[in-house]
């Protein structure tokens, strides 16, 4: 699976209260998308559009269960690279059918507006602009999988759980 | 090669004889449990399409967040709560009246125990790591997983211990320890987190439950303490007849140890927006003024922190300009707490008692601060808009400094209080 983008860049600590916050818990989908972020940078989820791509310091996503990479996806980024990510977090990106891989040093590689390439099966970002490219970790086959299924809701279906 | 404890717990429940780092396994899981959040926000409903759950005997839903139900949305989820206990024949299910924080529940109500596995639909399920456990949390897409099959999968972390020595000073408890923790090694992203040393026996189970559900905190995957005669007296008075501790092997690999001298502590208070590396003596932050201070959440909503509570505030009152805010973290505790007299001790002292639930600690259901409002919390999270607006300022404690700031209506050393300097 490979991404190419234009990338927007956030940095550490960027936790689920941002990502998701707690208005917009009780808020419509669509609300939630728009309220994505409205904390610390307020308006960016106008600014999004189909395809691009996310990109992030340390420790992203955490805290809460409460789905981030569902927003994140639903707002149409194709997915994101982060220095390090929570644990839940970056099972809720795969769960989700949210490509998303932990690169070391990737929120020091790209100016905002830049293209980047990811190859998830190799786990690698390239900036177009710069041809810098980092190694990071490789998706395993089983994530992949839930991917391409779309998600962990796409796999229960295969496996006859659910009607979707 | 010797295995550390989530290591062996992981081992057994994927059919293994052993496993290491790095490994990707699939285990089943003993229980997977969630809590009304999982039905409550519009857009996360893949749970309407499940068909059928293979072993719905394993699975338990509980209210915590939001009962009784803030907004109609809220009151919604609990239908759809108690629908999808009832098409499913869940049997575990537990609804307004008994309720409590599901971390509460899980260890009161025997569902943790040594050595099992448990999901959890909440970040803070690592709590039951207190109880011997391997206990962490997953989003609502993992749980209809777990939920329909009962398994999932996993990624061996490695493991960072901590070995606790000697005995807290008064004045300080389990929360102590973890902020000092946090604010002197930072995060555990990617790490499992164990706890081992002499220290252990003089750490109630409250203590260590409040520990290990902040190790949510700090990233880490589990967070596990071993099981020692403290714990099989607590397991025993609720009613466990067989007790399987889990401990680690002699010759288990660590990523890191770290010894902590619990003799040196000192009341610690995390500052605003995150956690990690960003706590400090509460000695640093004296007289900073308040609005509200909490004591609740599955970090400290138990008997013994009510107990505290009333200590300090017993025949004073409450600051002016000051809202104190305590959640007992269950129904039981509740009522405990009638029976001893601590809510009349508390209400007395001008405390708001309320019923038991996640309360103020997720900003969903009450307690929630204005722009500008300074909240001291017993709480898990200080995020940048957690209880509000986002120009309010949560700073996260222990019971005992809770109660002597809220009586001082400042940032306010425990010890002070305590010693009788006041």
């Amino acid at each position: 699976m490979k991404l190419e983008g234009r990338v927007w860049i956030f940095g550490d600590e960027i936790n689920t209260d941002l990502i998701f916050p707690h208005n917009a818990l009780r808020a419509e989908p669509e609300e939630q998308c728009r309220l994505c972020m409205s904390d610390n940078r307020p308006g960016w989820s106008s600014l999004v559009e189909k395809g691009d791509i996310l990109i992030a310091g340390s420790n992203f996503g955490t805290g809460s269960s409460r789905p981030g990479a569902l927003i994140l996806r639903r707002l149409g980024l194709a997915g994101m690279v982060a220095d390090s990510y929570n644990g839940l977090f970056y099972r809720n990106c795969i769960s989700y059918g949210f490509p998303a891989i932990g690169v070391k040093g990737v929120s020091k590689m790209f100016e905002e507006g830049d293209i980047a390439v990811i190859d998830l099966g190799e786990g690698t970002i390239t900036n177009k602009r710069t041809g810098e490219t980092r190694y990071g970790n490789k998706l395993s086959k089983e994530m992949i999988d839930i991917l391409e299924a779309g998600g962990i809701d796409g796999v229960l279906a295969a496996k006859g759980y659910m009607n979707k | 090669m010797g295995m550390t404890m989530s290591e062996k717990i992981l081992a057994v429940h994927a059919g293994l004889s052993s496993v290491k780092p790095g490994d990707t396994i699939t285990c089943k899981v003993d229980w997977t449990v969630c809590h009304d959040m999982f039905f409550n926000v519009d857009g996360q409903d893949m749970y309407k399409g499940v068909t059928h759950l293979d072993h719905p005997e394993r699975c338990l839903i509980l209210l915590d967040h939001s009962v009784p139900a803030a907004t109609s949305r809220d009151a919604l989820g609990g239908v759809y709560a108690r629908d999808f206990v009832k098409k499913h024949g869940i049997t575990n299910f537990i609804d307004v009246g008994d309720h409590a924080v599901i971390h509460q529940a899980l260890a009161e109500r025997g569902y943790a125990a040594p050595g099992r596995l448990i999901a959890g639909g909440d970040s803070h399920t690592c709590a039951a790591g207190a109880l011997n456990a391997a206990a962490r949390g997953f989003g609502p897409a993992d749980i209809t997983y777990l939920f329909c099959t009962g398994e999932t999968w996993y990624q061996v972390a490695p493991t960072i211990l901590y070995r606790l020595h000697g005995k807290l000073p008064a004045g300080c408890s389990g929360k102590d320890v973890f902020l000092y923790i946090a604010g002197t090694y930072g995060d555990a992203t990617g790490h499992s987190v164990e706890f081992g040393g002499d220290g252990i026996a003089n750490l109630t189970i409250p203590q260590r439950q409040s520990i290990a559900t902040m190790c949510a905190e700090i990233n880490a995957e589990f967070a596990i303490f071993p099981c020692d005669a403290a714990l099989e007296e607590y397991l025993r008075a609720r009613g466990d007849e067989n007790i399987n501790p889990i401990a680690p092997d002699p010759d288990a690999q660590y990523a890191e140890i770290r010894d902590i001298d619990l003799d040196k502590l000192v009341p610690y208070v995390a500052k605003p927006h995150f956690i990690p590396m960003n706590c400090v003596p509460v000695t640093d932050l004296q007289g900073l003024p308040l609005n509200q201070v909490v004591v609740g959440s599955c970090s400290n909503g138990r008997i013994e922190d009510l107990r505290v509570v009333a200590d300090i505030v017993k025949g004073k009152h409450v600051a002016p300009g000051v809202r104190f805010i305590v959640t007992p973290a269950s129904q039981r505790i509740y009522l405990q707490a009638v029976k001893e007299g601590l809510v009349e001790t508390l209400v007395e002292a001008g405390c708001v008692v309320t019923n038991a639930t996640c309360g103020c600690c997720y900003g969903g259901h009450m307690g929630l601060l204005g722009p500008g409002e300074r909240c001291l919390s017993t709480t898990t999270r200080n995020f940048k808009g957690r209880l509000g607006s986002p120009e309010s300022e949560v700073l996260l404690c222990a019971p005992a400094t809770a109660a002597a700031s809220a009586i001082k209506g400042v940032i306010t050393d425990p010890r002070e209080i305590i010693n009788g300097r006041i």
